[in-house]
């Protein structure tokens, strides 16, 4: 006999090897719902971690823009209103005012990790017959690519933007029917013009956006456009995605500029990413709560199987604790032993998923994430579970009439 | 005068008190046991001798009367007290269910040892070893309760009821369920036993044969000892 394990330890272990069947059947159900836990956790969190990355990887965190331009309603010489109907201006583009000494203050602040002035504005790109309407970034490539990960999205060509390149989507290049090393007009609203050589194609991973994409030099953006010295938008990254929002009302407070977080312009994303957590929570939770029921009835079948064992037990001076402990013991043994079992069958489960499922371009679906934390909380998670379900059956057993129970 | 290690006045034992049910089963016991003493208690089935038993062995509480042992007036105990004093100066022999079967036969004996302390010791293992030499079972150390006959699995009981040195040991009908050899081994075990450590027994049996071998005989009837 173990001379390190106390009495209660011996006891519960002896008991739950005993009944091997019994034992091996809830160890089974608790290490199948512990398994369900770890594959969906570490799957949706893949899952998450994925959709993230593509969304946050192709569109800044935080974008500061110029503030709405409203109209001020006319006043007479005592301040009166003159006429109550206020109509919205049009909004010119128009630069970010200061925009050189807003990105110094953004640079200073902890939380963010990069910041990219860019000149947006729509244009013409003309190929011989074919014309398409663009959306114009101008963009300094060391900052920008920081933010939205253009190199990785190149299909074709280089990430190369000097004055004279152009980057485009590859649904634009096709309409044109341009590809690496074609030249194109710009044209610009003004009537500016600019002939850029394609120097990449990107896939952003939307059609839409991949028809009207194009990344040109801030300069050259500046000058199409325009706007001299000028910058339409400061984009921004930070360390925490989910502080985005209150970083960027925290911004647009201190500052004269309108701030939007991704949060606050990917709203339905936001709410399905929401919705996807909070649908995961309750699958846990009910899978927790079926273990725990399973493991409760178990115990309850033991403590009345036992009870003859629980009344000698008494008889020869075991305190109600001690037996209380006993089974206690044993619901946190089965939940922890189940959790291991689960914990390896939920990884192999999650590497073979991981291994099969593929998306499309035959790229992996989500990328493996297998955690130390992951595994340690639900071990944690199940043998409180375990526990929690034993305090019934333990009580119950502790509260047995040794009379009643050696008579059986 | 030898050592007083039991005394019962006027105990008294009902069942469902205060409704129309109530059953009284034992009534006005007065009994007296002494260090050294081997007694035989006897009496028809339902007459109240399991519920004397369980009443001397803490395990159940009289409705009125007083009980003592070793002088310790044990109505004002709580639960943990009476625990406590049973697993120090009571050992128990059943009929049945003799074993916890989820343990071999030294680990059995080492049980009651084992809860009182906490952990098992080589001290504990050597005095459970001493007690199954003693009752002619060291061999049969290591094997489950299942892998033993039942009058090897009542010697190993009277073992586990030595553990802890008691001063009582309560066996109630131990012998019933074995065949005469086994029955008379097993006593003569225990009267062993009763004449080595001057250990007190008190014996629950319908055997005349074996009654008649004990120091006194109490007859309880109705739930009355018998004059």
């Amino acid at each position: 006999m173990n001379h390190w394990l106390p009495f209660e330890w011996i006891t519960a272990v002896r008991f739950l090897r005993e009944g091997r069947l019994q034992t091996l059947f809830i160890i089974g159900g608790i290490a199948i719902g512990v398994g369900v836990i770890v594959f969906m956790s570490a799957m949706l969190a893949g899952l998450q971690a994925n959709f993230i990355k593509r969304v946050l990887t192709s569109q800044p965190q935080i974008q500061l823009l110029t503030p709405d331009q409203v109209a001020r309603p006319l006043r007479g010489a005592g301040g009166e209103i003159e006429d109550a109907r206020v109509q919205r201006p049009s909004q010119r583009v128009i630069s970010i005012d200061q925009w050189p000494k807003i990105r110094s203050q953004m640079l200073t602040m902890p939380e963010v990790t990069a910041v990219a002035p860019t000149m947006s504005g729509s244009a013409l790109a003309v190929r011989g017959d074919a014309s398409r309407a663009i959306t114009l970034s101008g963009v300094e490539p060391d900052s920008y690519f920081k933010i939205v990960k253009v190199p990785d999205y190149i299909v074709a060509g280089e990430p190369r933007l000097t004055s004279e390149d152009i980057i485009i989507g590859i649904e634009l290049a096709k309409d044109l029917g341009a590809t690496v090393g074609d030249k194109l007009n710009i044209q610009a609203a003004s009537g500016a013009n600019r002939v850029l050589t394609i120097s990449g194609l990107v896939d952003l991973g939307n059609k839409g956006v991949n028809q009207r994409a194009s990344y040109v030099a801030l300069r050259t953006a500046q000058s199409l456009l325009g706007m001299i010295g000028g910058v339409t938008t400061i984009d921004m990254t930070v360390t925490d995605i989910y502080a985005a929002e209150e970083i960027a009302q925290r911004i647009q407070a201190a500052d004269a500029v309108e701030a939007d977080s991704w949060i606050k312009t990917n709203a339905q994303f936001f709410t399905a990413v929401q919705a996807q957590q909070t649908s995961n929570t309750l699958i846990r939770l009910f899978v927790a709560m079926s273990v725990a029921f399973g493991i409760a009835a178990v115990l309850i079948v033991s403590v009345i199987q036992r009870s003859k064992d629980i009344g000698i037990l008494r008889a020869m001076g075991t305190s109600r604790g001690q037996i209380l402990r006993v089974f206690l013991l044993q619901g946190g043994l089965l939940g922890f032993i189940g959790s291991l079992f689960g914990a390896v069958m939920g990884a192999c489960a999650l590497a073979y998923w991981h291994s099969v499922a593929r998306q499309a371009d035959g790229s992996e679906l989500f990328p493996l994430i297998l955690e130390r934390q992951l595994f340690v909380l639900t071990a944690l998670l199940a043998t409180l579970t375990g526990l929690l379900a034993a305090t019934a059956p333990a009580l119950r057993a502790a509260k047995l009439d040794p009379v009643v129970a050696i008579r059986g | 005068m030898a050592e007083e290690i039991l005394r019962l006045e006027k105990v008294c034992k009902a069942y469902n008190v205060g409704q129309t049910s109530e059953t009284e089963v034992l009534h006005d016991i007065d009994l007296r046991l002494e260090h050294g003493e081997f007694l035989a208690l006897m009496g028809p089935s339902g007459s109240g001798k399991s519920t004397l038993l369980n009443i001397v062995g803490l395990l159940d509480r009289p409705t009125s009367g007083r009980l003592t042992i070793k002088g310790q007036d044990t109505g004002t105990l709580g639960d943990t007290e009476l625990t406590r004093l049973r697993g120090h100066t009571i050992g128990f022999v059943f009929q049945y269910h003799l074993l916890i079967s989820a343990f071999t036969a030294r680990e059995n004996v080492m049980m009651p040892m084992l809860a009182d302390r906490g952990f098992a010791s080589a001290e504990i293992e050597q005095r459970a070893s001493k007690l199954l030499a003693q009752v002619g079972l060291e061999k049969f150390a290591n094997n489950l309760a299942t892998n033993m006959s039942g009058g090897q699995q009542q010697r190993v009981a009277v073992a586990r009821a030595l553990a802890m040195n008691p001063d009582l040991v309560l066996a109630d009908e131990p012998t019933g369920n074995l065949d005469t050899k086994s029955a008379d081994s097993v006593f003569e075990l225990m009267r062993q036993v009763n004449r080595d450590s001057g250990t007190s027994f008190l014996l629950v049996t319908h055997n005349l044969d074996l009654a008649r071998r004990c120091d006194r005989i109490i007859e309880v009837v109705d739930g009355r000892i018998q004059p």
